[in-house]
């Protein structure tokens, strides 16, 4: 499940105020109207924008499964992501957009989409992929995952059905970042694992039409099907959410491991893949735990591999926990680079110095952010203009 | 109290329980207590929490169908015994005054094959009508329309006639009531048309909780259940059931035991189902639960199959419900007084 930072740095730049999150949905959503996806779509029967998502038997959204196995007595073993739900005839998975309607896995979420945006990709945030540039950003309903601190709880833990949505199929959203001069298609907000069918479907419709796609998902997802439906990415972003199994348990209501094996398996795919670790105070915040990520990061994917630190702010069943403190991530960020990665940023402060790009060789400024938007970028041929140091990413379109 | 003999009643009430103290029909009876909470009621030091079971061998047709009448009479048996009241009217009455709104949570999940019986739902209208409660001020409800209407029962919304839809007809609120591992968004029925919550679950065999009878029947008054079904569903069904929300409307359960299902629960498998001709009413839903997973068991057992230990599918929640942290009712044998009726 994303992180939700993107819900909520959007909504504190464009409002110049923290908007809260419904508010923002339902920006997002006019706004999406606004750049022609109500016009271009056919909402759901009986359903004006801003209504609910049709019932749960709407069959344009329903599409039988890729990744699960059948079982005896009509029960189906999910093979999506590492939870393996076995799930009996009439009902769901943990994800709630998953169904076994007698003994056929079907997903519910296929072109679904609850939320679209036209958003910058450095709100993702990834900041070694075409920097300035903006990307048609959609999600459906549901999450494989419970964290206590989604940003986005309303959408990644609800049922489809419960939430407002358009038809969106994939050759229209293809349409509309054509439309809307976005060079790339991200699938973000909830998390993407659950809708990898749509997600498979939207990229190869993108590929098509010269449009790219990214992810930003908190790889937890068995290895074929990551290797299926993230193969068809352009570049990825995980949130890497602590580097502790009892806070995976706990906080997240997942496991590290597989999202470790993710890690590795996107590299070993030659994937650009970017890391967010989001920080809260008291729960992930050590020393030990910062340099452990760290040697991890170094020893298994190497020291390019950008790594993003972010500041929490309390939502959803962690409002009790403060946002965490400035000199925390600073003392992250610290930690990260002594260890070598060449990459580390610090991310949710508008205006730290930390989000800017540097070359690790001459130490000299390569791509200025201010908020979202890349204000300054130097990058020539993959290179530092100054030392002509390799910089790695995705730079120019 | 006016009870109807059969001679397989007793017969079937020995078979089904062993360890619970079994009293004489009408024995250890005593008065429904309204707004009062469930913990409250059965907490008290030494009292036991009654499980009225009530049975009717007789119950259905030749045609093998629920008779209409039979389990309107199977249901007054039943809330006399609970109550203590000579006549069902009254202990309608105790349950809910004039004015009030009642909700039928059913469980419709499993199609007509298994869901809460119509004719059940029918009965309890009749005597809370005859109670005083208005029928526009009842509403049977569960999670989706749809599924209530394959279950066999009408919608209905507005006017003067009793109320019948789906959270998905008006949605849940939009804010999260939490209590320990749970955090959800709770059905606008129970919130906002919903004083007085009677719980009509279904006795069932669950594949990943054990069982599903009163407290997990509650999954259906939130947004995200999906989310609570790891590890057997607990602690979930106990935390679910100590929000305060449903804690302080709920009154009553009376598990529909007419149809049940031993395996292969909660969907509809009909070679796994048994004409069980029963209600289980209480107002402790831990007693009234261990005692539905009991009967399960014993059914189980005549069939030759596992326990639900040995299948590593225990519902653990029951106990944790009993526990000290949630204290919603009880699961010890010794403190569960079965009642004949």
């Amino acid at each position: 499940m994303l992180c939700g930072l993107e819900v909520q740095e959007i909504a504190r730049n464009q409002a110049g105020n923290p908007l809260d999150r419904r508010s923002f949905l339902k920006c997002a959503l006019a706004s999406g109207a606004a750049i022609g996806i109500s016009g271009a779509a056919q909402p759901a029967a009986g359903m004006g924008s801003g209504a609910a998502s049709g019932t749960q038997d709407d069959a344009r959204f329903i599409v039988e499964a890729k990744f699960y196995q059948k079982l005896a007595e009509r029960k189906i073993k999910c093979k999506l992501c590492p939870r393996e739900c076995t799930v009996g005839d009439k009902e769901r998975g943990y994800c709630g957009v998953r169904e076994n309607r007698g003994g056929v896995y079907y997903t519910l979420v296929h072109s679904r989409v609850c939320a679209a945006h036209v958003d910058p990709v450095e709100k993702k945030p990834l900041f070694h992929y075409l920097p300035g540039s903006i990307a048609f950003s959609l999600a459906t309903a549901g999450c494989n995952v419970n964290c206590k601190f989604c940003q986005n709880w309303d959408i990644s833990q609800s049922r489809p059905e419960q939430i407002p949505a358009e038809y969106l199929p994939p050759q229209r959203v293809a349409e509309i970042a054509k439309q809307y001069n976005c060079p790339t298609i991200a699938y973000t907000y909830s998390e993407p694992v659950i809708f990898s069918e749509f997600l498979m479907d939207a990229a190869d419709a993108g590929h098509a039409a010269g449009i790219r796609s990214i992810v930003v998902s908190n790889g937890y997802m068995q290895e074929e099907a990551l290797k299926t439906a993230y193969g068809k990415m352009d570049a990825v972003k995980i949130d890497l959410k602590s580097f502790s199994e009892s806070y995976y348990r706990q906080v997240v209501t997942g496991q590290l491991k597989p999202v470790l094996n993710s890690l590795v398996t996107l590299r070993k795919m030659n994937k650009w893949t970017e890391i967010v670790y989001l920080v809260l105070p008291t729960l992930n915040d050590s020393d030990e735990e910062f340099r452990e990520l760290a040697q991890w990061v170094k020893a298994n994917l190497g020291p390019d591999v950008p790594l993003h630190f972010t500041q929490f702010h309390p939502e959803y069943l962690l409002k009790n926990l403060p946002i965490t403190p400035v000199p925390t991530l600073e003392r992250a960020k610290a930690i990260a680079d002594a260890e070598g990665l060449h990459y580390v940023y610090i991310g949710n402060v508008p205006g730290h110095p930390a989000q800017n790009t540097y070359c690790p060789k001459c130490r000299k400024m390569l791509v200025e952010r201010v908020g979202f938007t890349a204000s300054q970028m130097l990058i020539r041929k993959n290179c530092c203009p100054f030392c002509q140091h390799p910089i790695p990413g995705i730079w120019h379109v | 109290m006016k009870t109807v003999r059969n001679g397989s009643r007793r017969d079937f009430l020995r078979q089904s329980f062993a360890g619970a103290a079994l009293l004489c029909a009408g024995g250890g009876a005593g008065a429904l207590a309204g707004a009062e909470p469930v913990a409250a009621k059965s907490g008290a030091a030494g009292a036991k929490s009654r499980v009225v079971v009530a049975h009717d061998e007789l119950l259905r047709g030749a045609d093998s169908k629920v008779d209409s009448g039979r389990i309107q009479a199977l249901l007054d048996r039943a809330m006399q015994a609970i109550s203590g009241r000579e006549h069902p009217v009254e202990a309608w009455k105790a349950l809910a005054s004039p004015g009030e709104t009642v909700g039928l949570k059913v469980n419709t999940l499993g199609g007509r094959g298994i869901s809460t019986n119509v004719l059940l739902v029918a009965a309890i209208c009749e005597r809370l009508h005859q109670a005083g409660v208005r029928p526009s001020d009842i509403t049977v409800w569960d999670r989706d329309s749809s599924e209530l209407e394959r279950a066999g029962f009408h919608l209905a919304m507005g006017g003067e006639r009793v109320q019948c839809y789906g959270t998905d007809r008006v949605g849940y609120e939009e804010n999260l009531a939490a209590w320990g591992n749970v955090g959800s968004r709770l059905s606008k029925i129970l919130t906002q048309r919903t004083s007085v919550l009677i719980n009509v679950p279904v006795l069932k065999d669950h594949d990943g909780a054990g069982v599903t009878i009163a407290l997990k029947n509650m999954y259906g008054v939130i947004h995200n259940p999906n989310k609570y079904h790891p590890d057997g569903c607990n602690p979930y069904v106990a935390d679910l059931n100590m929000l305060p929300e449903i804690r302080t409307r709920m009154r009553l359960t009376i598990c529909d035991a007419t149809t049940a299902i031993y395996q292969g629960g909660p969907g509809y498998k009909p070679e796994h189902c048994w004409n069980a001709n029963s209600l289980l009413v209480s107002q402790d839903p831990v007693a009234l639960d261990h005692t539905g997973w009991q009967m399960i068991e014993h059914k189980r057992a005549d069939k030759g199959l596992k326990t639900l230990e040995a299948e590593m599918r225990a519902p653990r929640y029951i106990a944790t419900a009993a526990d000290g942290e949630h204290k919603l009712g009880t699961n010890d044998p010794k403190r569960i007084a079965i009642v004949e009726a």
